[in-house]
C-alpha cells in the first residue's frame, strides 16, 4: 500500500484532531503528487518552503538521497526522481 | 512501517481543507516577528502558531513541531513556559506522558546496578537542585547563514532561559555505580521515528559531563512541571552545552564502554575540529576533521528595541538586552555606533548564574543627527568575544556574528 493510501486508511478509521497542522501549499507540477506521498509521510512540506530557493541540484540530491538512504524515506528509484526534478525546478536557486 | 499516531498527526497536512485553509490565511496576514537575512521562504511559509499549552510562536515546521520564541519574550529574566521554543526531530511525539506511571531507566553494561526511577522516586530519594540555565538549540540562527545551509531555518529564537529543578544526574548515578570503564553515557528519550528505518533521535554524553555537578534530570521548569513539548515528565539539563543533549522526555541512561555509534552522534551535531573557540571537547567521539558540537560560544542579543527606530536628536534611545556563553560567566557587553571602531561598556543586570542569561542595558544618546546601525557584543571569563564575521560550517552552527540594530536621529 501506498503511504497515501495508508494514511487515508487510517484517516477513515479516526477523527482524532490531534494536530493543529495547516496544509502547506506546494506549486503544482510534475512530481508533487510523489512529495505528497513520499516526504509528508515523515514531515510537514513547510520544509520544502523554508529551505528555498537557496538549494541547487547538488544539495536537493543530497538532501533527497540522505532521506531515502539515512532516513529510510519509502521512495522508489522513480519515485526518488520524480521529487528531485521537482524539487530542483520549483524550489531550488536558478543556474 | 508506519506508527500510526504519527500518520494522523499527517493528516492534518495532508487532508485538511476549508475552513482550515482560511484559519491558515488568516495567520499568515499577522506579522510575523521574524529576523532579517533568512531564506526567502521562510517569510512566506512562517506563521504565528499556539500549540497546545503554549502561546502564539513562530512556526518553521507544524510535524515535527519546531517552533521559536519571538525575541520579545527575552525582555524577561526567565523565558515564560509557555513561550519556550520547541524543537523536535522525529514526528512520533507522544500525545501525553502520564507523570504517575513514567520511569526512567538507568543501566547499561558499565552500571553496576541498573535501576529504574519514577517520578516521586526521583523527588524524594535525592538532594533537590535548582539551576537557572540557558538551553539554546545548536542551530539557532542557522537561517542567517551566508551562504544559507539545509535544516530547520531557525532565526533568533531557538533557545530561552529557565530556573530548572531536578536532581544531580551525578547523584543518579551513584546509586546505580558506574564501572571504570564507563565512557560514555547514552540517552533516549519516549519520542521516536515515524518509520522504522530511520534513526531514533539517541544521544550521548562523556562520563565527566554526566557527573558534573550541575548536571540534572529536571521535572520542573520555572516553578512548573515542564510543559509537555518541553520534555515532561523530566529531561536532561546539561548546562553549557547545546540543547541536542538535552534529552526529552529522557526513559534511558545507559553507560557504556565504548563510543556510542548512532547516527545522530556520528554524523549529526558535529562541527569542524579547530574552527571555533570550544574549550570543552568530547573525546571519544572526535572523528578525523569533525567533532561533536559542545558548549555554547558567547553570544549577545538586543531584545529592546525590537526593529528599527527613529528618535529625535537630544532624546536618548534606551537599548536592552542580554549575553550568554557556555558556562564561564559573561564579563562584559560593550555596543558600538559606528561598525565596531569604538567601543562602549553596558551596563550588566541581574547575575542570575554563569549559566543564564546575562541582561544588560545601554543609553544611546548621540550628538549627531544620522542613522546609526547599533552592533552588541559579549566577552567572557574565558576571554571569548564574539566573532566579528560568520565561522561558516556546514550545518550552520554556533552563528554568534553582532546583529546590527537600525537607530535613526534625527
Amino acid at each position: 500500500m501506498k503511504p497515501m493510501m495508508v494514511i487515508l486508511a487510517l484517516l477513515a478509521s479516526s477523527a482524532t484532531a490531534l494536530a493543529a497542522e495547516q496544509p502547506v501549499p506546494l506549486k503544482d507540477a510534475p512530481g508533487h503528487e510523489a512529495v505528497e506521498n513520499v516526504c509528508s509521510v515523515c514531515h510537514s512540506l513547510d520544509y520544502i518552503r523554508t529551505n528555498a530557493p537557496f538549494m541547487n541540484a547538488q544539495t536537493w540530491q543530497a538532501e533527497v538521497n540522505k532521506m531515502i538512504n539515512v532516513f529510510g524515506a519509502p521512495a522508489s528509484p522513480e519515485d526518488a526522481k520524480a521529487i528531485i526534478d521537482y524539487l530542483v525546478k520549483n524550489y531550488g536557486k536558478p543556474g | 512501517m508506519l506508527k500510526r499516531r504519527s500518520v494522523l498527526q499527517a493528516i492534518g497536512g495532508a487532508a485538511l481543507a476549508g475552513p482550515a485553509m482560511v484559519a491558515g490565511l488568516a495567520r499568515a496576514a499577522e506579522k510575523v516577528p521574524l529576523t532579517t537575512g533568512l531564506p526567502p521562504g521562510e517569510y512566506d511559509t512562517a506563521v504565528l502558531d499556539a500549540l497546545p499549552g503554549k502561546k502564539p510562536l513562530i512556526k518553521l515546521s507544524y510535524r515535527p513541531p519546531n517552533y521559536e520564541t519571538p525575541v520579545s519574550y527575552f525582555a524577561s529574566d526567565f523565558t515564560p513556559n509557555d513561550a519556550f521554543f520547541v524543537r523536535y526531530h522525529l514526528a512520533d511525539i507522544p500525545d501525553k506522558i502520564d507523570p504517575a506511571s513514567w520511569k526512567v531507566k538507568i543501566g547499561g553494561e558499565a552500571a553496576a546496578t541498573p535501576i529504574e526511577l519514577g517520578l516521586s522516586d526521583l523527588q524524594s530519594g535525592f538532594e533537590q537542585v535548582e539551576l537557572a540555565a540557558v538551553c539554546q538549540c545548536s542551530g539557532n540562527r542557522r537561517g542567517l547563514s551566508d551562504p544559507h545551509v539545509p535544516g530547520v531555518q531557525w532565526g533568533l529564537g531557538a533557545m530561552g532561559n529557565a530556573l530548572w529543578k531536578g536532581v544531580r544526574l551525578k547523584d543518579v548515578l551513584g546509586k546505580v555505580g558506574l564501572k571504570k570503564e564507563a565512557i560514555e553515557l547514552v540517552l533516549n528519550g519516549a519520542e521516536g521515528p515515524v518509520v522504522d528505518k530511520t534513526p531514533d533521535f539517541v544521544k550521548s554524553i562523556p562520563v565527566w559531563k554526566a557527573l558534573d555537578e550541575n548536571t540534572l534530570i529536571a521535572y520542573q521548569m520555572n516553578g512548573q512541571p515542564l510543559p509537555h513539548l518541553n520534555g515532561a515528565p523530566a529531561r536532561l539539563i546539561v548546562p553549557g552545552w547545546t540543547a541536542t543533549y538535552w534529552t526529552k522526555h529522557v526513559v534511558s541512561i545507559e553507560a557504556v564502554t565504548k563510543p556510542f555509534e548512532g547516527f545522530w552522534m556520528k554524523s549529526a551535531y558535529r562541527i569542524p575540529t579547530g574552527k571555533f573557540p570550544v574549550v570543552d571537547r568530547f573525546l571519544t567521539q572526535e572523528l578525523p576533521g569533525s567533532t561533536p558540537i559542545t558548549e555554547m560560544v558567547v553570544n549577545s542579543l538586543i531584545v529592546t528595541p525590537g526593529g528599527p527606530v527613529k528618535e529625535k536628536l537630544g532624546k536618548a534611545v534606551e537599548l536592552r538586552g542580554i549575553a550568554w556563553d557556555g558556562g564561564y560567566g559573561i564579563t562584559r557587553v560593550e555596543i558600538s555606533s559606528d561598525g565596531g571602531a569604538t567601543w562602549q561598556d553596558a551596563s550588566l543586570g541581574k547575575d542570575l548564574g554563569r549559566f543564564a542569561f546575562r541582561p544588560w542595558s545601554y543609553r544611546f544618546a548621540p550628538k549627531k543627527k544620522g542613522q546609526y546601525a547599533i552592533i552588541a557584543r559579549a566577552s567572557n571569563k574565558a576571554g571569548q568575544t564574539q566573532a566579528e564575521s560568520l565561522i561558516f560550517n556546514p550545518a550552520g552552527y554556533h552563528n554568534n556574528v553582532p546583529r546590527p540594530l537600525s537607530v535613526t536621529i534625527a
